[in-house]
Formats: C-alpha cells, sequence, structure tokens
C-alpha cells in the first residue's frame, strides 16, 4: 500500500461524517421510541458469534454474506452477523422462551461479503422487528404497519408495497410432483419471471393440463388487489390454497384502509427468501429505487434449531438507505454557544447551567485563534457588567 | 427515472436494428437516429417514453439498478450478468445466434487443463464445471478466433452466426451450449411500480412478435 491509497476504505465500508451521523442518531432514537410505543422491547445482539447459530436456517445466501474467522479459543468457526435475524430468533427460543408473544427490535450495523444493494455498501445499518408467537394474519399486519410506520418516520412518501406468499408456489410444486431439482429450476425461472423459459420447461414434464396451466400463469400473477380474483379462479381446483388467497386479501384490504397513500401490488411469483420463509411476504419499494428498501414476512417456525418452535414474522431494512431517501431532511441542530477561554468561575457556571438545558456550548481554548464565527456557533457568551451573557454572533 | 415515463436501454447495432420494427408495430417511433445523433437519450414520438442506446453487456447493468425500466439483451449477455434483479418475460426471437465451443477439429486435448478464450467468463466457468471440468479462462474483448491459432488457448467459447469466421481461419464448431436470442427485460422495481405501463408494453410487444416473426 502506497502512502497515496493509505486512507481508503476497502470497498463498501463507510463511515458518517459529523452531519450525517447526527442525521442517523436522530433517526435510530425516533425508530427506537417507535417501537418502544408498539411494545417491541429493544434487545442488543453481538457482533461476533458461532457459525453455525448465525446461519441456522437461512439458506446458502446468508453463507456466503458472512465474514468467517476461527476462534483461538475454541478452534470453532465464527461469523460477523451478516444479518441480525437468525440473532434475534435464538433469543427468542433459547433465552427468552416465553409462552406469550414476544415482540423484539433491534439495530445494529451488519457486515455482508458482498456489496448489496443500490449504493454497494457492505456495512448497512439494519434496523428491525420481529413478533413472535402468534400464526395468524393480525401478526402479519402488525408488522408490515409497522415497517410503514417506520418508513414514514424516516419521511419516506411515496411507497409501493408489494405483497405475496411462499405457500402458492410451494403448494404447486408438490401437486405437481416437481423433483428438488426440478423445483429448483423452476423456481430459479420464476424469480426473471422468463416466460418462455417457463413454457418451454413445463412442456418438457407430465402434468395435468390444469397444473401445467397455473404453473404458467404464476409467472404473471402480479398486479393490484384485482389479481387475486384472477388467482382465485385458476387456482379454484387446489384446495389449500384459498385460505392463502383470503389471508392476501384481508392484509391488502386492511392495509390499503389504514394507508390509503400506500400503493400496493400484489405478486404470487415472488419468492425473495422462500428457503426460510412460510407465509405472507412483503417488500417495499421508492420511486427512484431500482431495488426494494425494506423486506419482511412470516418465517415460522425459525427457531426450531434452538429448541423451540414459535410461530414468527418480521419485518427489516437498512437506516442508512433510509437517510438517503428521506425527503424531510434530519433537523441537525447545528447551532451552538460558543465560550471565551476565562478562568472566571462564574464563567462555569453558566456554561454548566446552559449544558443542562440541552445546549451545546463549545470552550475556547487558550491561545485559540478561531472565533465564535469560525467554530460554526450562533451564540456566545460574553461579560457585560460583570454578567455573563448571551449575544448573536 | 419519473414515475411515469418509461426508459428503454437498447444496445448499437443489430439488436437496436431488429428492435425498431417491434417498437414501431405498438407505436413507438425514435426521433433521432443513434448512427448519426450524439445524444444519449433518444426520444421517441411518445413523451413517455425515451431509449437509452448503450453498449450490450452494460445493459442487464442499467435495468438491474433501474436506470432505466426496460432493456433489450441477449440471452449470452444475461448468462454471463446473472441476471440478478431482472425479469425476462419476454423473448424477442431477434439477433438469433448460438452460443458454442469452437476450435480446430483435430486439436489435441492437453494433459491438463484445457485453456479456453472467451469474453464469457462466467458462463464458460458455469458450462464447464456443470461437466465436471475444471478449465483455464482466458479473458478476451475481440478476435476470439485468433486464440487457438497463436496458441494463447485451446478453444474459444464465442457467439457463432453463419460461422464464416470460424471457416475462414480453419476452426469448427465443437459443442452448442446454447441458442441464443434477444430478451425483454425489466427492472424488479419498475415492475411493480409502474405495473400498468411495463405489463401493457410487453402485452402489445408479444402480439407484435407473434405477428412480424
Amino acid at each position: 500500500m502506497s502512502s497515496d491509497d493509505r486512507w481508503l476504505l476497502p470497498e463498501g465500508i463507510n463511515e458518517s461524517l459529523p452531519e450525517q451521523a447526527e442525521a442517523l442518531e436522530i433517526l435510530r432514537r425516533r425508530m427506537l421510541d417507535l417501537y418502544h410505543s408498539w411494545g417491541y422491547e429493544l434487545v442488543i445482539l453481538p457482533f461476533i458469534e458461532y457459525l453455525e447459530s448465525l446461519l441456522t436456517g437461512t439458506g446458502h445466501d446468508l453463507d456466503l454474506q458472512t465474514f468467517k474467522l476461527t476462534d483461538q479459543l475454541s478452534g470453532r468457526m465464527m461469523g460477523v452477523r451478516a444479518d441480525m435475524t437468525p440473532q434475534v430468533a435464538r433469543i427468542d427460543a433459547h433465552r427468552l422462551k416465553r409462552e406469550v408473544p414476544t415482540r423484539l427490535c433491534y439495530l445494529g450495523t451488519v457486515l455482508n461479503t458482498r456489496p448489496d444493494g443500490f449504493a454497494g455498501s457492505r456495512s448497512p445499518m439494519q434496523v428491525g422487528a420481529e413478533l413472535y408467537g402468534h400464526a395468524g394474519i393480525d401478526s402479519d399486519l402488525e408488522v408490515l404497519s409497522l415497517m410503514l410506520e417506520t418508513l414514514n418516520i424516516a419521511g419516506i412518501e411515496t411507497l409501493y408495497i408489494d405483497l405475496g406468499h411462499v405457500g402458492v408456489f410451494r403448494h404447486l410444486a408438490a401437486e405437481a410432483g416437481l423433483s428438488a431439482e426440478q423445483e429448483a429450476s423452476f423456481f430459479d425461472m420464476l424469480q426473471r419471471k422468463a416466460r418462455p423459459e417457463i413454457e418451454e420447461f413445463l412442456s418438457c414434464l407430465d402434468l395435468s393440463e390444469t397444473q401445467r396451466c397455473c404453473l404458467s400463469e404464476l409467472a404473471v400473477m402480479n398486479g393490484g388487489v384485482e389479481i387475486l380474483e384472477k388467482a382465485r379462479k385458476m387456482l379454484s381446483s387446489f384446495e389449500g390454497l384459498s385460505s392463502i388467497l383470503d389471508d392476501l386479501e384481508s392484509v391488502a384490504r386492511q392495509i390499503t384502509e389504514h394507508y390509503p397513500q400506500v400503493e400496493l401490488n400484489i405478486d404470487l411469483a415472488e419468492l425473495r427468501g422462500y428457503h426460510y420463509h412460510t407465509g405472507i411476504i412483503f417488500t417495499a419499494y421508492v420511486p427512484g429505487q431500482g431495488k426494494e428498501i425494506a423486506r419482511g414476512g412470516r418465517y415460522d417456525d425459525i427457531g426450531k434449531v434452538f429448541g423451540r418452535a414459535r410461530p414468527a414474522t418480521g419485518f427489516s431494512t437498512d437506516l442508512k438507505t433510509l437517510l438517503s431517501l428521506t425527503l424531510k431532511p434530519v433537523d441537525t441542530k447545528r447551532g451552538a454557544v460558543f465560550a471565551p477561554a476565562d478562568t472566571d468561575p462564574s464563567l462555569r457556571a453558566v456554561v454548566s447551567s446552559l449544558r443542562q438545558e440541552s445546549q451545546r456550548v463549545i470552550m475556547a481554548l487558550e491561545g485559540q485563534e478561531a472565533d465564535a464565527k469560525a467554530m460554526g456557533c450562533h451564540q456566545q457568551l460574553v461579560k457585560r457588567n460583570g454578567e455573563w451573557v448571551l449575544e448573536s454572533v | 427515472m419519473m414515475a411515469d415515463t418509461l426508459t428503454i436501454a437498447l444496445s448499437k447495432g443489430r439488436i437496436y436494428k431488429e428492435t425498431l420494427p417491434f417498437l414501431a408495430e405498438v407505436g413507438i417511433v425514435p426521433v433521432d437516429d443513434p448512427e448519426t445523433s450524439r445524444k444519449l437519450i433518444l426520444d421517441t414520438n411518445r413523451d413517455d417514453v425515451k431509449l437509452v442506446v448503450i453498449r450490450a453487456a452494460d445493459v442487464p447493468t442499467y435495468v438491474q439498478y433501474g436506470a432505466a425500466d426496460l432493456g433489450v439483451a441477449g440471452k449470452d449477455v444475461l448468462m454471463e450478468h446473472g441476471g440478478e434483479g431482472v425479469y425476462e418475460p419476454l423473448d424477442l426471437r431477434i439477433a438469433r445466434c448460438k452460443l458454442m465451443v469452437a476450435g480446430f477439429e483435430d486439436h489435441v486435448v492437453p494433459q491438463g487443463r484445457l485453456r479456453v478464450a472467451t469474453k464469457f467468463v462466467n458462463l464458460t466457468r458455469g458450462f464447464y464445471a456443470k461437466k465436471g471440468e475444471q478449465v483455464e479462462i482466458i479473458k478476451l474483448y475481440g478476435s476470439m478466433e485468433l486464440a487457438p491459432i497463436v496458441g494463447l488457448a485451446d478453444v474459444i467459447v464465442d457467439l457463432v452466426d453463419t460461422g464464416n469466421t470460424l471457416k475462414a481461419n480453419g476452426l469448427k464448431p465443437l459443442e452448442h451450449i446454447a441458442d441464443i436470442s434477444s430478451r425483454m427485460i425489466v427492472n424488479k422495481a419498475s415492475m411493480k411500480m409502474k405495473h400498468g405501463a411495463v405489463n401493457q408494453l410487453i402485452e402489445e410487444l408479444r402480439g407484435a412478435v407473434e405477428r412480424l416473426s
């Protein structure tokens, strides 16, 4: 490394300078206050832990996303968290072991081996909330609503929500008797909505006309809530699916009712996180951003490997992405009071009391030439008639 | 990316020329000609449709990140890119060719690793990995046919149209990897947020492809 590039940070690793850091911190506090008011308890999770517990039930993608190292004490593999969801699940299943519905929230930096998303960041500030112990759509609705509130607090106004349910694909694939390999190829084509490939693939399989038709139509079953009506007709011969469509419709209706400003779409072929999701899934998009900005869904039984299977649903997003999208710039209160370098004990008292009133006071240092203005202060303490008074700069 | 306009990414040359009739069929005609104009964003007769003309290999990237809502990209480029973050709902059946392994007919398979020259590094690695073979890949940007002749590689992986360039250099197609044609690709977020406009365009184009090809 030459001295020219010594200051370079690794790709996708970023830092926040004062103004941005303060905005982030204000946003962070607002969010935690929001979760607190909804009854979500904050948990603070370890930055690093054994790989086995970190990669539980999450699939191959997270494994590749995780930085790994060997623990010199135990010889076991450790991972730096790339996603905090499995950690929260461990806490619910193994540490808390409550019988009642449990609401937890978390916030912290995670580390990814590969840059993800628009900004290409490898160190997002993940924030999210999870609700354990309830299997009905009430909890899906609550978590989705809380995600919308989160985005609202971040000042994001125009919002598109994509709603799906992994059960439709799972049911149709099982019904059609696809082998694991066939299911994987079909899944891949469906994620790309590659209709030409899907049709060619399905024509080579031994399927009934209805099965072929439904599987092929999955790729185009997306649109407004009215698409559910079409899906209902199309999938009427599959008994298990009507309750899934009912659930989707009910969630969609209630979200539209409570958040009329949100544009809601249904996509039955959207299967992000298919390997661990078990029910309703949702994704948030904003105009101008080609990628999703927040996501969530149901992943029942994630706690199974920690000894306790419970229904679970949750969402997560990245605080830094949200801050970059906010329309209302966070007011970072940059004003401050400048105090001269003076040993007068009464000055100390004035400074103390100002600080207690949450005023920001910057003390001049002996011999300092920079004045109040240069230090970015909007007021300064001046001695008039033996009294320290505030004057504007 | 305005909420109500659609940006379509196209690559100069064959794909651009062969896509135009379909666009014309659905009532989209560019106002500027990319061959003569220096503009990178081309206006069309429709205020809500713009074209961007870029390098073929960049089309999936533009669409993946939402810099363009839609794009036309060869299956070869998509396979190399990985297709992550884009939908491929429509085969335009244009710019058709084959992706092949080519080399001297009597080329001797080396003792160690086969050296393959190509510009499709990822898909070549994937193709040989599926066959259980580890190969040495040499990334080149053009004139692949030269590589076996000068001994830089044993075989090449490249697009073959008529096969004339291969023949002129004494090479033969050896293995078929995939049939290639151009696909309409769509940014995932655009599909959600401009659902009506995007789906309508795709369905119209689907009809145009049926009628014209």
